[in-house]
């Protein structure tokens, strides 16, 4: 009998511990496909955020390190200086990066570091019990906004590839997402595209992806895909935000 | 003799990290350690180093965190509010068990304080500084001589335990001027070995992970245990000090850094008068020299704790003599500094009471 599916090298062989329904699972194989296909595990630091992901240490199967909450695109930054040769990359949840390290990713980005991002957006703190993320969207349930965000005290969500695309620096900014196959197939695309631009020297590069988390959002793994589909990527809408390729021609 | 120079403080420092063969240095402006920035911004780039102005002290730290667990010697510099911001990601080297360098540069506390030396962050020093079991290896240089050499050995420490060392200076030792000897040879970073931990691509070996946390009960309890039993060696093997006229006298001043320069110049003085006072000068701060301070307790009555602080080594002066001899102080906090006859007016007044 032929083997046409198994776990990529880039992965470790270790049980993940995320949830059923959980976006990660799927980004965590296209990064471990990816550096399989490009041919950079031996070469690559990647970089564990802190939140749900925290674990990713233990799966991506090349060098790891695990920082301080938010700080990881200044980490990158040092491995990658101190070693243009590796290939570095920050994975981190919308806690990690668009709250308290908002200023690192800010300025890594300004700096255009040639580094890859990936940047989990679910809109809502996972690991701590589902509450209120910058990225929660207005009227969304959690655990610290029980009625609902209220944007007239809590304000209102970080956008972050907007964010990122009105500084000069990065060069690559793309939202995607993983709720439907088609999608998940353009988040790898992206993921690659990002990747191989730092094989280029090219700089700064960050994918967003819109990411289930049904346990925090009470619902189930099929509602929670829906709910990307139908509420979350109206307010955040897909496509690329940023591409200096296409504005050097 | 090797080359002898004029130079400031805070340029010994430059040249030192530079001669100790590091490369990478990431650091955000705050007085008074600026020149070191500045002047590393010229001279990391011409030996081919990295420099990077950080958007924080926060970022600069989290760089150093990255550059040498990739195996780099890698160091950062500040002054006392900017390291209080670093003392998130020094806990999480410390706790990943990671060499790496830091400069303070101390000025007035606490809060913004002012920009006047100071000795004032002895404690965050040598008491780990954030959250979690840990210690850096503190060393306290009181000339641009040291300033110069001590990087050198700071990165050797640091390596050979595997943990941050910090250089504790203060604003009047960096923006003095003074003649350094450039007393070494210059280390070629590429003659440094690779380090069996470093992240640098699994080629050929197994993966290697960096990182502070286990959450599996019990394995972190082992780990800082493992990590006490390195700290109960540094203190055996590594304590460091200086002393004077200490043989025969019959109280010894102790003071670090900038103080020790000052009362060495009070000691001196009393010794003209005929007075038997010695000085004894830690070089580490933490180890803190607690074996030559138990000796002397043994035989030596009165001590003097001389710090630019309100009183913080002087608990160490305590605990390192079991309370056996009597411990005086003098402190002058806020940026003030001592002249040597305050000091001598002191010494005076506490054998003239002894008698």
């Amino acid at each position: 009998m032929k083997k046409i599916f198994s776990r990529p090298e880039g992965l470790t062989d270790t049980l993940m511990r995320y949830c059923p329904g959980c976006g990660h699972g799927i980004v965590h194989r296209i990064v471990g496909e990816l550096l399989i296909e490009l041919d950079i595990r031996e070469r690559t630091v990647g970089i564990a955020p802190v939140g749900c992901s925290v674990f990713a240490d233990e799966y991506f199967n090349c060098d790891m390190i695990q920082p301080p909450h938010g700080r990881g695109p200044a980490v990158s930054a040092g491995i990658k200086r101190a070693r243009p040769e590796c290939i570095v990359f920050s994975y981190q949840g919308d806690g990690d990066l668009a709250s308290i390290g908002t200023a690192e990713i800010i300025h890594a980005a300004a700096r255009n570091e040639n580094i890859t991002v990936v940047f989990i957006n679910n809109a809502i703190f996972g690991m701590t019990g589902g509450q209120m993320a910058p990225t929660t969207l207005p009227g969304m349930k959690s655990t610290t906004s029980q009625k609902g965000r209220d944007v007239r005290k809590q304000g209102y969500p970080m956008k972050v590839c907007e964010m990122l695309a009105s500084l000069d620096g990065p060069y690559y900014l793309e939202r995607c997402a993983v709720d439907t196959v088609k999608n998940v197939i353009k988040t790898k695309k992206a993921l690659k595209m990002a990747f191989q631009n730092q094989l280029d020297d090219k700089g700064f590069c960050l994918i967003e992806v819109l990411s289930m988390c049904p346990t925090g959002w009470g619902q189930t793994p099929v509602q929670a895909k829906k709910w990307i589909g139908e509420v979350m990527s109206a307010y955040y809408p897909l496509g690329v935000y940023r591409d200096r390729s296409k504005e050097a021609k | 003799m090797a080359e002898k120079k004029l130079m400031y403080g805070n340029h010994a420092i430059v040249e030192g990290v530079i001669a100790a063969g590091c490369r990478f240095f990431a650091g955000y402006p705050i007085t008074p350690q600026n020149e070191i920035p500045e002047s590393m911004s010229v001279r990391m780039v011409d030996e081919g180093g990295v420099f990077i102005q950080t958007e924080s002290e926060i970022a600069a730290i989290n760089m150093l965190f990255g550059a040498a667990a990739a195996g780099k010697r890698a160091m950062t510099s500040s002054s006392s509010p900017g390291i209080s911001l670093m003392q998130e990601g020094i806990s999480y080297i410390a706790g990943a068990d990671i060499p790496v360098l830091v400069v303070n540069i101390v000025r007035g506390g606490p809060g913004l304080g002012n920009i006047a030396p100071a000795q004032s962050d002895y404690y965050q020093s040598t008491r780990g500084g954030g959250h979690g079991d840990y210690f850096t290896i503190t060393l306290a240089p009181n000339s641009a001589q040291d300033l110069y050499e001590f990087p050198k050995l700071a990165f050797e420490l640091a390596e050979k335990y595997r943990n941050p060392a910090l250089i504790l200076a203060d604003g009047l030792l960096g923006q003095m001027m003074e003649a350094v000897e450039f007393s070494f040879e210059p280390i070629d970073p590429k003659s440094l070995p690779e380090k069996e931990w470093a992240l640098c691509g699994c080629k050929g070996r197994e993966r290697r992970v960096v990182r502070s946390y286990d959450l599996k009960q019990g394995r972190l309890e082992e780990l800082n245990l493992r990590r006490a039993e390195k700290y109960t060696t540094i203190r055996k093997d590594e304590q460091r000090f200086k002393d004077e006229y200490c043989d025969d006298a019959d109280l010894v001043v102790i003071a670090y850094g900038t103080s020790s320069r000052i009362a060495s110049a009070a000691v001196r003085m009393a010794r003209q008068k005929g007075l038997k006072v010695g000085l004894l000068r830690p070089i580490t701060l933490w180890p803190f020299p607690t074996d030559v301070l138990a000796d002397m307790s043994k035989r030596i009555e009165n001590f003097l704790v001389v710090e630019m602080s309100c009183g913080q080594m002087i608990d160490d002066v305590k605990l390192a003599t079991e309370c056996r001899s009597n411990i005086h102080f003098h402190g002058r906090p806020g940026g003030g500094v001592p002249i040597p006859s305050e000091i001598l007016e002191k010494i005076e007044a506490v054998l003239g009471g002894a008698r």
